[in-house]
């Protein structure tokens, strides 16, 4: 990698693992994971069920439960965050690096006002004085498109709807002023007409100059906000991409696989879902060769043998981890 | 000014909710205000009689004369002459501030201790809730009773000796609350934006167990004043010539073949007070419930 051609990351993972001690033995919920991130720039990280993308993200955070243990490099703006001091990590939470949560219903706290929820993080830190942070709330809630902002301060957090309460933690997040946006599942419990208002936000949110990381197992949500991709699978990175690529030219055939697995709203009724045959690796599994291999439909012996390295191919600076990846061009063949 | 525009909303807030789910709850609203009546008479009791505490009536023919209207001692005197209207007012002042104070003192102690337990967890927690562990091993009696001689019999004492023991519970039930919520997303939430442990636990965690707080308070009240009750009755508690519930009690059980009322009055409030207080804890328990709501 040339250091010198490239602007600094804003984000740089280096080998990430995560590993859990559990009453079975070792589990790793994350293996080797590299991924560098600029600011003004959307990745989004999918996966299935299991497969390490939030103990990723918790694990950037210093967020993991105490069973947990990461070990690697993680870098915001060049500090080191793995290993930090907790209040050195405060130092970058919240101020650095915000967290959206997945669930808008549980992550508001219930007894609170959205306006003490929104203007705490400034106040506790001094940031700024009662009038400064509640005039700072009012304007973050205009900026998620809250309206009435003045009795929205006021209101508890179950006094709102759902899609209300995930832009109010969306405000909260971006109060303090981030440089890096972590989004867990965004728009899982929210629906359809809601979710398409919270991807326009953060949309927005990366216009404006911020990293932002999201997770996600909807591709649908990857379409319409990210400029690159990560593929996850049992804890590893196996296919990086810009969106365009990725979805044009998917070359793991996991990858593959998950497009093909999308309803299309132009399938006849009668047509069948195509879903992944076999289940996801249970974390606690360990493989010498490729995870994907018992589920591949092109696996051959070698694959259950060596693990494929993650490895650039074509020019676009995509990276994949596959022993036969699908030839560029392979995969919309096959679902035509 | 906030507070009122919350109360006008038309969404209402938890303790909004609770306090309309209290005020349908007959038994809870019939034990507030006879709580309110007696805390009343405790305060104002001792001035609408013309006599004092300690002044012995020698007018009366025998110095423990039986209620009457007549002369001024409605309640009757003690074995000293002394009106038992005035006595029974003021050892119910002293009785409620004790519990007051001593559940107070418990409900602090306790809450701090377990949220912070609870919450951070893991090794802390368990050497906090161990030391807790130990000193539930202490008899509890033998504990004050020590307290009282080393330190000399003082009020202030009284109430710090019953409050310092009286956290335990409130710890362990606060802990076990906390320890639920910190699996909560909005304290990750929390966590994620930065804020330092103590402040989640003040802010996010303590106002979230309240609830529970507030009701096991109302029951550790009438737990009190019966403690105080038997501290008096051995001699540690109150000194004359103040007087508690549990002193008159005591005084009265000497008398009571003589002259029944000096007992049955003093019981009769106490247990006045002992029955509202656990009928307003059961209804706050109701109140506060969440499954409870519909």
């Amino acid at each position: 990698m040339t250091a010198t051609a490239r602007q600094e990351a804003l984000l740089e993972v280096r080998n990430l693992d995560v590993r859990f001690k559990t009453a079975q033995g070792e589990v790793q919920a994350v293996s080797g994971v590299s991924l560098d991130m600029q600011a003004g720039e959307c990745l989004a990280i999918v996966g299935e069920s299991g497969s390490g993308k939030s103990q990723l993200l918790m694990a950037c955070l210093g967020l993991l439960a105490a069973n947990g243990t990461a070990s690697g490099s993680v870098r915001f703006a060049g500090r080191e965050l793995l290993g930090s001091s907790e209040r050195d990590l405060n130092g970058v939470r919240g101020t650095g690096i915000a967290l959206l949560p997945q669930d808008p219903l549980s992550s508001l706290t219930p007894h609170l006002r959205i306006g003490t929820l929104l203007t705490e993080g400034l106040l506790d830190r001094g940031l700024a004085t009662r009038d400064e942070a509640r005039q700072r709330a009012m304007r973050a809630l205009e900026d998620v498109d809250i309206s009435d902002p003045a009795a929205r301060l006021r209101q508890y957090p179950h006094e709102l709807s759902g899609g209300m309460r995930q832009r109010v933690a969306l405000a909260t997040a971006l109060m303090c002023g981030p440089r890096l946006l972590f989004a867990d599942e965004p728009t899982t419990a929210l629906d359809v007409s809601v979710q398409a208002r919270v991807i326009e936000l953060l949309r927005g949110v990366r216009d404006r100059g911020l990293g932002v990381l999201i997770i996600t197992h909807d591709l649908g949500v990857v379409a319409g906000l990210a400029d690159r991709v990560a593929v996850m699978y049992a804890g590893r990175i196996v296919e990086t991409a810009t969106t365009a690529e990725l979805f044009r030219d998917p070359r793991h055939p996991y990858t593959a696989a998950l497009l093909a697995a999308v309803p299309r709203l132009d399938d006849s009724a009668q047509s069948r879902l195509q879903g992944i045959a076999g289940d996801p690796p249970q974390p606690a599994d360990r493989f010498s060769g490729c995870a994907f291999a018992p589920r591949c439909d092109y696996a051959v012996d070698a694959c259950s043998v060596q693990r494929p390295e993650l490895r650039s191919i074509a020019a676009g600076g995509g990276t994949v981890a596959c022993h036969r990846p699908l030839a560029a061009g392979a995969a919309a063949e096959a679902a035509t | 000014m906030a507070e009122a525009l919350a109360a006008t909303a038309p969404v209402q807030g938890l303790w909004t909710d609770a306090w309309q789910r209290l005020r349908r709850s007959r038994a809870a609203i019939v034990a507030a205000t006879l709580l309110l009546l007696v805390i009343v008479l405790a305060v104002v009791g001792p001035w609408l009689s013309a006599y004092t505490v300690e002044q012995v009536d020698w007018s009366q023919a025998t110095l423990a004369t039986p209620p009457s209207l007549a002369n001024g001692h409605w309640f009757g005197t003690d074995a000293n002459g002394r009106d038992l209207f005035v006595r029974v007012w003021i050892g119910t002042r002293m009785s409620l501030l004790v519990a007051l104070l001593s559940t107070l003192v418990s409900v602090m102690i306790g809450v701090a201790w377990g949220a912070t337990a609870g919450y951070l967890g893991g090794r802390v927690d368990d050497w906090m809730m161990r030391f807790v562990d130990v000193l539930y091993a202490l008899p509890y009696m033998f504990f004050v009773i020590i307290l009282t001689v080393v330190f000399g019999r003082s009020l202030v004492l009284i109430f710090l000796a019953i409050g310092a023991v009286g956290w335990l519970t409130m710890a362990r039930i606060v802990r076990g609350q906390a320890l639920a919520l910190r699996q909560r997303e909005f304290v990750e939430a929390a966590i994620a934006l930065g804020l330092p442990t103590s402040t989640i636990i003040a802010r996010h965690i303590v106002p979230n167990v309240l609830g529970t707080v507030i009701v096991y308070a109302t029951l550790t009240v009438p737990q009190v004043i019966l403690f105080e009750s038997f501290l008096s009755f051995l001699g540690l508690g109150v000194q004359e010539p103040l007087t508690s519930l549990g002193r008159l009690v005591a005084e009265g059980a000497l008398e009571m073949e003589s002259s029944p009322w000096l007992l049955l009055v003093p019981s009769a409030v106490l247990a006045t007070i002992l029955l509202c207080l656990n009928f307003l804890g059961d209804g706050l328990r109701d109140a506060l419930d969440p499954r409870q709501r519909t």
